[in-house]
C-alpha cells in the first residue's frame, strides 16, 4: 500500500516534470539537433559503407552494415548527449530553489527521495524518446538488408545508462546552486573531466581510466554488455541519486 | 459531542513546544510555544525579521526546528512528516507557482501531489476555483496573471485538499483593496471548518478575520491574547504591538 503511494507520487513529480520540459521550446529543439547530427552521421556512413561494399566483400569476417553504420552513429549520440545533458539538467532543483516552488513539495506529504526518483524518472523518459528516435532510424537499415540487432539493443541499453549516469550526476549539481547556469556549467566540467580522465592516463593503465564514463559505453557501444560496465554505470546512478536526497534533507536541516 | 469517537482528529490541531531555530550563530527563533485549536483563526504578528517566516516553515516540515517539538493533530511531524504534512496547506511567502503552467494544470499537480482523489480532482478543482475567484481563468498562464491572482493561485493551492491547518504566510500582499476584502472572507470562511495561522502586518487584518493574536519580536513570542479579550478590556491592538516591537529601536538593533 505505501509502496504504491510512494510510486504514485513519483510518477506524479515525473509529470510535471515532462511537462514543464515540454512546455519549454529546449527539449524539441534538443530532439530536432540530436536528431539533425545523427541522421547527418548515418548518411554519411551510408555512403562510405556502399562505396567500401565492394571491397570488404573480400575480407574473410567482414563487418557488416550495423558496425559500420550504426555504432558510429550511437558514439556520436553519447558525445551530444555529454554536450546538452547539462542543459537539462540544470533547472530541475535549481529553479526550484530559485522560484520557491521547493516549498510546495516539501510542504507535501511525500517523501525526498520520491522527489528526486520523480524528476529523474521524468528526464529519464525524456531520453528514453531521445534513444528510441535513434533506434528507429537505425532500424531503417532493415528496408536495404539484414542487421545485427544485437549490437542495435547493446548500444541503446548503453545509451541510456549513459544518459541515466548524465541525469543523476546533473541532478545532483542542480540541487546545489539556485543558478541554473553554474548547475549547467559544474555538470558540463564534471562530465568532460570524467570523459578526459580516459584520454589523461592512457598509457598507465590505472585506477583513474575506470571512472571515465565514456570507456565503459565503448564496450557497450562494441556490442559488449560488461558486466563490470554495467555495475559501475549503476552505482555511480545510485550514488549520486542518494546524494541528491541527502542534500535536500541537509537543506531543511541547516538551511 | 462525543467528538473523540466521530473524529479522530483532537480538538488540538497545531501544538507546538519550545521551538528554537539557529541560522549559525543567529538565533531566529527562541523557545516559542503555539497552540492552535480547530475552528481558530491565528494572527501572528511582528516586525520584518521578527521570525514569522521562520516559525510557518518550521510548522510545516520546511525547516527543521533546531529544538523543540510539533504536533500536527497529534502526529509528531518530526517524526512521521509524510503523515502529519497531510493535514497541512501551505502558502509561503512567495507563492510557489510554476510560471509556465496553466492554472489548471498547476491546481491539478498541487492536487495529486496532496493525494486527492483521481475521481475528484476535476469536483475538487472547480470548487476550489470557485471559492479563491479563478473560474474563468483557469486555462491561462500563470505568468500572466497579475500578482494579485498568481497569490490567489497561491492560496488555492493551498487548500484544494481540505486541511484541517491552513497556514497563509502574508496573504493579502500585493492585492488590491477588493481582493483584500475578498480574501478576508474567505479566510474567515475557512476559519470555520478548519484553523488558520496567518502571518500579516496590517493590524485590521488581523482585527477583522483573527480570534486570537501572537505578536513576535526578535524571535520571541511577547504577546498572546484572544481578540474578545482585547476588546473587553478597550485595549488597542496598535498600542500594544507598538510597546512591544519599539524596544528594537532601544536594543539598538
Amino acid at each position: 500500500m505505501q509502496i504504491l503511494e510512494i510510486n504514485k507520487m513519483i510518477l506524479t513529480i515525473a509529470r510535471k516534470e515532462l511537462k514543464l520540459l515540454f512546455v519549454s521550446p529546449l527539449a524539441w529543439t534538443f530532439l530536432a539537433l540530436i536528431q539533425l547530427i545523427l541522421t547527418w552521421v548515418f548518411l554519411g556512413r551510408l555512403d562510405a559503407f556502399l562505396e567500401l561494399q565492394a571491397q570488404l566483400m573480400q575480407i574473410a569476417n567482414p563487418p557488416g552494415a550495423t558496425e559500420v553504420i550504426i555504432v558510429p552513429v550511437f558514439a556520436v549520440a553519447s558525445i551530444v548527449l555529454l554536450m546538452t545533458t547539462p542543459l537539462l539538467t540544470m533547472r530541475l532543483m535549481a529553479e526550484e530553489w530559485r522560484n520557491h516552488t521547493m516549498a510546495l513539495l516539501i510542504s507535501a506529504p511525500i517523501s525526498m527521495t520520491a522527489i528526486v526518483l520523480g524528476k529523474f524518472l521524468g528526464l529519464m523518459v525524456f531520453f528514453l524518446l531521445a534513444t528510441l528516435l535513434a533506434v528507429v532510424l537505425s532500424l531503417s537499415l532493415l528496408v536495404g538488408g539484414a542487421m545485427d540487432l544485437g549490437l542495435l539493443v547493446s548500444n541503446a541499453i548503453g545509451l541510456l545508462l549513459l544518459a541515466a549516469c548524465f541525469v543523476s550526476i546533473g541532478l545532483y549539481i542542480s540541487s546545489l546552486t539556485s543558478h541554473p547556469a553554474i548547475a549547467a556549467l559544474g555538470t558540463l566540467g564534471i562530465l568532460l573531466a570524467l570523459w578526459i580522465a580516459d584520454i589523461v592516463v592512457s598509457d598507465v593503465s590505472g585506477v583513474i581510466q575506470n571512472f571515465s564514463l565514456l570507456r565503459h559505453y565503448e564496450n557497450f557501444n562494441r556490442g559488449l554488455i560488461d558486466s563490470f560496465s554495467f555495475a559501475f554505470f549503476t552505482l555511480f546512478i545510485v550514488t549520486f541519486l542518494i546524494l541528491t536526497v541527502r542534500r535536500l534533507d541537509g537543506e531543511r536541516l541547516h538551511g | 459531542m462525543s467528538t473523540l469517537v466521530n473524529d479522530s482528529i483532537p480538538n488540538v490541531t497545531i501544538s507546538a513546544h519550545n521551538l528554537s531555530r539557529r541560522f549559525g550563530n543567529h538565533i531566529a527563533v527562541r523557545r516559542v510555544d503555539l497552540e492552535l485549536k480547530r475552528g481558530e483563526v491565528l494572527g501572528l504578528l511582528g516586525p520584518n525579521g521578527a521570525g514569522k517566516s521562520t516559525t510557518m516553515q518550521m510548522l510545516t516540515g520546511n525547516l527543521a526546528p533546531t529544538s523543540g517539538s510539533v504536533q500536527i493533530c497529534g502526529i509528531d511531524l518530526l517524526k512521521n512528516p509524510r503523515k502529519a504534512k497531510r493535514y497541512i496547506g501551505y502558502l509561503p511567502e512567495n507563492p510557489p507557482l510554476y510560471k509556465e503552467l496553466t492554472v489548471d494544470e498547476y491546481l491539478r499537480f498541487a492536487a495529486r501531489l496532496h493525494n486527492v482523489d483521481l475521481s475528484r480532482i476535476d469536483f475538487v478543482l472547480t470548487e476550489v476555483k470557485q471559492r479563491c475567484g479563478l473560474s474563468d481563468i483557469g486555462q491561462r498562464l500563470i505568468s500572466a496573471l497579475s500578482k494579485g491572482y498568481q497569490q490567489r493561485v497561491g492560496v488555492a493551492q493551498a487548500i484544494i485538499h481540505q486541511p484541517e491547518i491552513i497556514i497563509l504566510d502574508e496573504p493579502s500582499v500585493g492585492l488590491d483593496p477588493n481582493q483584500i476584502r475578498e480574501i478576508r472572507t474567505l479566510i474567515r470562511e475557512l476559519g470555520k471548518s478548519c484553523s488558520v495561522i496567518l502571518s500579516t502586518h496590517i493590524l485590521p487584518e488581523v482585527e477583522s478575520v483573527c480570534d486570537r493574536v501572537q505578536i513576535m519580536n526578535q524571535g520571541v513570542m511577547v504577546f498572546s491574547a484572544a481578540l474578545t479579550e482585547l476588546k473587553q478590556k478597550g485595549l488597542s491592538l496598535e498600542r500594544i504591538f507598538e510597546q512591544l516591537t519599539l524596544k528594537n529601536a532601544n536594543t539598538g538593533n
